[in-house]
């Protein structure tokens, strides 16, 4: 039940992207396909997600494939959010590609027959808080890579800039400092929950790169509002912060 | 009844000939009112007049085409002759297309331009409309609506101040309350300040070379007068910054503005520059959240959008096409109405009649149950060839299909009267 549900998943979200892409390319005839790509694709992922839950019993986060799935479906319901507002809506531009791509990789990783770790609602709950955590980091980088395209627009003066509207630069670099404020907070309280509840047994490698990462956004954020580093510079620390994750956490946390 | 139409555009009217014909919406409502009552074939009309066109828009019995005519013709008085050449006349479902494309915004200079659906309602609310032309504008209005909303065909912007407001507004996150410095004084800078006005921004700073110049300017934007050479300390705290002046090199430039501009530490900074030659040194682009436009790269912004705006205009006529199947749909169906009304009353003059026949032999209880019953047996059997009169009606075989019925129920031409 659950393998029927990966590629639905993959093609509605892949044909979400493909949709903006052709926006970008100025072809908007089709635009309300491509919301409805992420609708579909999100309701086939939720149900794929509640299939592995129940064949499970309980859901396999603590693999890559559960926890790439879990993480693509937090990322599609934020942007979902957002999505339905028209001004917003190209922001699965950057967000969609990503999502499908994080369907496949956990597909490849593992397939959907997955089991449980059993570990209990503690670690549930730690890993859900901070996959909610990284997911809120790709919406950032994703907000941060659009100001970056859209900056380098208006500074090359593109005469396309207003045929294909996407949000102000300014609405662009508050949204992502938002969604980075929310990550952090998200990741300190799924490292608390952590340190306070589970049984660790010693500093390992996953650890230290969950604080590191928390240490790169406390940092973006710091110079943020201290030194008032916002615009490109603060868009590029966050590609940077993220580009950091999916180099390091995957190593940490999925090596085995 | 029919629909005719009489005007003048500016497709191929020069406005020394429009402006004769040209009304305000007071004395449109007039000329709807006297049309609409003077005796003739005229029973409804509406006047359509802006800077673009005059069209008069009546409905009414046979000779309602000639006399929308003549009313044009006569309202353009002693310059009929002039007129007359540039004059179009249009009837019916012809007529009615020409008004979706008009609300549409598809038949204006600029393609998609947002004053005319607005300019269409006022007509219309102003207007002496009846059946045919209240339901004619209504479906024009929903026609402009559908292209406002379904295409992009009104969203870029048709001018420079405008393109240079809608850039503020890709960097900006809304203009209200953002402070603009105003360099020198021009037509254009005058319309691009007067377009970020009316968004929200403020004109905060007027600058000019000499003091005076600048303080005459200020007054009319309750701005704080400075000359071009105190322009480096306003711009610490500026927005946008708009220039025009005529001096023969850079006005905003060189090491103190450069300066100013590197301590804004990225804080977005718009320049527009309409001057020719360029009063803002290019190189200022470089900066870290300066966005520098002059008039070639404002100019390509606007040709790109117009362009855009063509093709989302084939996409917008799409969805008049559509409007005007649906008025054609509603156009035939109003030939076989009253053959549907005839068969729908004979049908109840025979329940009537027969439930008046055994109503004295039910019981009290069991009369309202009766009515109901057999009207909805008539409902239901009347439904269907309703249906298929109206489906007739569209594919031209209405009236056809009309005396079929009135044939077989026994239906006179003068019961439908």
């Amino acid at each position: 039940m659950a393998e029927l549900l990966v590629w639905p998943t993959v093609i509605a979200y892949g044909e979400a992207a493909l949709v903006y892409a052709g926006e970008l390319r100025g072809h908007r005839r089709y635009s309300t396909l491509g919301i409805w790509g992420v609708r579909i694709g999100w309701l086939a992922q939720t149900m794929l997600l509640v299939a592995q839950a129940r064949s499970a019993d309980g859901f396999p986060w603590g693999t890559r494939a559960g926890a790439l799935n879990l993480l693509s479906w937090l990322l599609v319901t934020g942007y979902l959010v957002w999505g339905c507002s028209p001004r917003y809506r190209l922001v699965g531009l950057a967000v969609m590609p990503v999502a499908a791509a994080l369907v496949v990789l956990a597909w490849v990783g593992g397939g959907t027959a997955l089991s449980s770790h059993g570990d209990g609602w503690a670690l549930a709950i730690h890993a859900a808080l901070m996959l909610a955590g990284l997911a809120s980091f790709t919406v950032a980088a994703a907000m941060a890579a659009l100001y970056v395209f859209e900056e380098r627009r208006l500074k090359r003066r593109d005469v396309a800039v207003l045929r294909l509207r996407l949000p102000s630069l300014e609405a662009l670099d508050r949204l992502a400092a938002r969604a980075t404020l929310v990550g952090l907070s998200l990741l300190t309280a799924g490292i608390a929950v952590g340190l306070g509840w589970l049984d660790i047994g010693g500093v390992d490698a996953a650890m230290t790169v969950a604080v590191l990462i928390w240490v790169v956004y406390a940092l973006a954020l710091a110079v943020r509002w201290e030194a008032g580093v916002r615009g490109r510079r603060f868009a590029r620390l966050l590609i940077a912060g993220l580009a950091l994750v999916v180099v390091v956490l995957p190593l940490t946390h999925f090596a085995a | 009844m029919r629909l005719a139409l009489a005007g003048v555009s500016h497709h191929r009217a020069p406005l020394a000939v429009r402006e004769r014909v040209a009304v305000d919406l007071e004395a449109a409502a007039r000329l709807s009112r006297s049309l609409a009552t003077s005796d003739g074939p005229a029973h409804e009309a509406v006047v359509l007049s802006t800077c673009n066109r005059t069209e008069l828009y009546v409905a009414g019995d046979e000779g309602v085409v000639d006399h929308a005519d003549r009313a044009l013709l006569d309202l353009a008085g002693p310059g009929a002759t002039e007129l007359a050449p540039a004059a179009y006349r249009l009837a019916d479902e012809s007529a009615a297309l020409h008004l979706f494309r008009v609300a549409a915004g598809l038949d204006s200079m600029v393609p998609g331009e947002g004053e005319i659906l607005g300019q269409v309602r006022d007509a219309f609310e102003a207007g002496s409309p009846g059946p045919l032309l209240g339901r004619t504008f209504r479906m024009a209005l929903r026609a402009g609506r559908r292209a406002r909303v379904e295409t992009a065909i009104g969203e870029s912007p048709a001018s420079i101040p405008a393109a240079a407001a809608a850039l503020a507004e890709q960097v900006f996150e809304g203009l209200v309350g953002r402070s603009v410095v105003l360099v020198g004084a021009g037509r254009m800078s005058d319309l691009t300040a007067r377009n970020l006005r009316s968004r929200g921004a403020a004109i905060s700073v007027v600058a000019n070379r000499t003091l005076e110049h600048a303080e005459r300017l200020a007054v009319s934007f309750d701005a704080r007068p400075v000359t071009v050479d105190d322009l480096a300390g306003a711009l610490g705290a500026a927005d946008i910054v708009v220039s025009s002046t005529s001096a023969p090199g850079f006005v905003l430039g060189g090491e103190a503005v450069t300066s100013v501009l590197r301590g804004r530490r990225g804080r977005p900074l718009l320049i527009v520059d309409l001057a020719v030659p360029r009063d803002v040194d290019p190189s200022l682009g470089a900066i870290d959240g300066c966005f520098v436009y002059d008039v070639d790269a404002l100019e390509g912004v606007v040709s790109a959008t117009l362009e855009g705006r063509r093709t989302e205009a084939l996409h917008a006529e799409r969805i008049v096409s559509e409007e005007a199947a649906r008025f054609h749909a509603w156009r035939a169906s109003l030939a076989v109405v009253p053959a549907i009304a005839s068969l729908r009353a004979h049908a109840e003059e025979i329940r009537a009649a027969e439930l008046a026949r055994v109503q004295g032999r039910l019981p009290e209880g069991d009369r309202d149950v009766v009515d109901t019953l057999t009207a909805q047996i008539v409902n239901k059997l009347l439904h269907l060839p309703t249906v298929r009169l109206k489906e007739a009606a569209i594919s031209a075989d209405g009236l056809l299909y009309a005396d079929v019925v009135r044939h077989l129920f026994g239906l006179s031409e003068e019961d439908e009267a």
